[in-house]
């Protein structure tokens, strides 16, 4: 079984997919823990293929026994060993919480939505994983369409906000196609360490400049880089809670990946750095990114809307590391991935459980919240304070290599950004955080008795990751040093 | 000019219908014209790719079938490129399920507004948004 993990950790989500899908018509019940024990399964896996990568190098695992520039081949390297390992874990976690909420949101689905769900996932670490061109492509769109079926049975407005993402998606993977149609006119291969080894002979070629941009704007409309996220508010606050808290923290910093394998891996830093500006470009859009998502968030009175226009602002993050392109960003860019992952899963959930609780998720509402959720709002606040980038939480460390990262590369603009979207990330929070705690003033005054308000926490199920979350922020925000020292430093593509 | 068109008139039809898809998918309002497009442009790419595969006088990759009882089957120069086709098997799957998801989609869509026009539909959700909660 062991030497098999890297095949293990995408088919076993992938047949439990449809076990579920099986066993949940002779009894409801059994999908729930059909899911959870499939995705606990590929925990264990990617655990042992990130274990394997630090103790004895990258993996290579030929499907079929077919040997690569043939064969479809999954490679794990630093990068990818980490990444598949935040997957896993963020898709678990949202499986544990989504019991209660799948039950009240979606009563008649509940055997469909985990079937699709595990499909999802099988989507993300496929995508992950892979070394071949083709197959990525394959994975992206299993993800996306399963994402376009999840996000379409939420509240009002769901599918349309759906049918925008499918349009908009369908874009993105056409132009990924036409990308790896055009390197294979040219080398003839689509395995990526085979490719990277062709290429460099090429790169004055025209083609390989109309599939560099295919590539840049197909995985750009997947991972939401502005101004290509327009379908993404909408999408990620009309779906269900369980599902935008799957693909809110995922979708993104999966497509966040793609990139960073094709420009560095794919094609040499030095094709993307120098022969053409395109760090340069990806730089100033996740600027944009930046400052436009924080200032749509300041507008808005939903909260999950709220959380989709800052993600929008975290992918400017991730894309801003990858583009200021030297040791340090692309440090802060890795370690932001696994850090805006969690604290994302955190976000999302924590407004699930609001809505689970109160049905109701405008910022007003939120008041006396803090009593009745003590737990839930606790967490809320760490997260906030991750977001936001103070320094015991995970978020001050990714920020810190992207500050150094901008200094490095002497773009002080940059600098300016990174640090004026901290602040508009403190009024941002401290506007939610002052209706959850603060009570109103001339309530007190007029009455002078405090409101009882009895304590109605989220359901355990749903409480159970919330916590976890909230512990994973604050601890991988203080082992951040050890991850960087023993994953994300080999994990930066060679040549910085 | 012309001679250039007419030599590579396979992929001009690509370049063309890969642009009248886009242009339904983003400027058609209505939703089925917008499936249709996403068709028209996933077809232009397997024209694309089938194109790359192609070869003047080209035989099968089969020794058993091809032309001189298989004797050009085995050299690389004188048979069609078969993983162009593998892969855009492939590719017609991914689009058949595409269009699948896009038309339930679309029902839900029809039922929930009775419309299909994108500008009817944002008229109802700037109602239904203004209405007092």
């Amino acid at each position: 079984m062991v030497p098999q993990s890297p095949a293990l950790v995408v088919v076993v989500p992938l047949i439990f997919a449809f076990l579920s899908l099986l066993f949940g018509w002779w009894r409801k019940a059994f999908s729930y823990p059909i899911t959870i024990i499939a995705l606990s399964l590929s925990f264990l896996a990617s655990i042992h293929c990130l274990y394997t990568v630090l103790t004895s190098g990258t993996i290579h695992y030929y499907l079929g026994k077919w040997e690569p520039p043939w064969g479809i081949e999954y490679v794990v390297d630093h990068l990818n060993g980490f990444i598949l390992v935040i997957v896993s874990f963020v898709s678990l976690m949202v499986a544990i919480s989504s019991k209660r909420l799948v039950e009240r949101e979606l009563p008649e689905k509940v055997v469909y939505f985990y079937t699709i769900f595990l499909l999802q996932v099988t989507g993300f670490l496929g995508i992950v994983i892979t070394g071949d061109m083709f197959n990525l492509y394959v994975f992206l769109e299993i993800a996306s369409l399963a994402g376009y079926a999840l996000i379409a049975v939420g509240e009002e407005g769901a599918p349309f906000a759906s049918f925008n993402y499918l349009i908009f998606g369908t874009i993105g993977a056409c132009f990924y196609l036409l990308g790896v149609g055009y390197l294979y006119i040219k080398t003839g291969s689509l395995n990526m360490a085979d490719l990277s080894e062709i290429l460099p002979a090429l790169y004055q070629s025209k083609v390989l400049l109309v599939a560099f941009a295919f590539f840049l704007v197909g995985v750009s409309l997947k991972m939401a880089l502005f101004p290509l996220h327009v379908w993404l508010p909408d999408a990620y606050t009309y779906a269900p809670s369980a599902v935008s808290a799957l693909l809110a923290p995922l979708m993104t910093k999966v497509g966040a990946y793609v990139m960073i394998r094709i420009l560095f891996t794919v094609f040499e830093p030095r094709f993307s750095i120098e022969l053409i500006p395109a760090t340069t470009i990806l730089g100033w859009m996740a600027a944009g990114a930046i400052l436009f998502g924080a200032l749509l968030a300041l507008a808005q009175s939903d909260v999950k809307r709220m959380l989709a226009y800052i993600l929008v602002g975290e992918v400017g993050y991730i894309a801003l590391g990858v583009g200021l392109a030297n040791r340090n960003g692309l440090t802060g860019a890795v370690l932001h991935i696994m850090n805006d992952a969690v604290m994302m899963l955190a976000l999302f959930l924590i407004i699930g459980a609001i809505m689970y609780r109160s049905g109701n998720r405008e910022i007003p509402s939120l008041r006396h919240m803090h009593r009745r959720m003590p737990f839930t709002m606790a967490t809320l606040v760490i997260a906030g304070l991750s977001v936001i980038g103070i320094p015991p939480t995970c978020g001050f460390f990714s920020k810190w290599y992207l500050v150094l990262g901008a200094i490095d590369a002497n773009k002080w603009v940059f600098v300016a950004v990174l640090l004026i979207s901290s602040l508009l990330n403190v009024i941002l929070f401290f506007r939610v955080i002052e209706n959850a705690y603060l009570e109103p003033r001339e309530e007190e005054a007029h009455e002078g008795v405090e409101v009882a308000v009895p304590i109605e926490e989220a359901p355990l199920s749903l409480l159970l990751p919330i916590l976890v979350a909230g512990a994973g922020i604050l601890s991988l925000g203080i082992l951040s040093g050890e991850i960087i020292s023993s994953v994300i430093r080999f994990a930066v593509p060679a040549g910085f | 000019m012309f001679d250039l068109i007419l030599s590579k008139y396979n992929y001009w039809i690509y370049i063309v219908m890969m642009m009248i898809g886009f242009y339904a998918m983003i400027g058609k309002r209505n939703l089925v014209k917008k499936i249709i497009g996403i068709n028209i442009f996933q077809t232009a790419i397997i024209v694309f790719f089938i194109s790359t595969a192609v070869k003047k006088g080209g035989t099968l990759p089969i020794i058993e079938h091809a032309h001189g009882h298989g004797s050009h089957a085995v050299e690389v120069a004188s048979y069609i490129n078969p993983l162009p086709h593998v892969l855009m098997l492939t590719a017609i799957v991914v689009m058949v399920s595409t269009l699948g998801v896009a038309l339930a989609i679309a029902i839900q869509i029809y039922r929930r507004y009775n419309t299909l026009e994108e500008d009817e539909i944002l008229e109802q959700r700037k109602w239904s948004h203004n209405l007092p909660r």
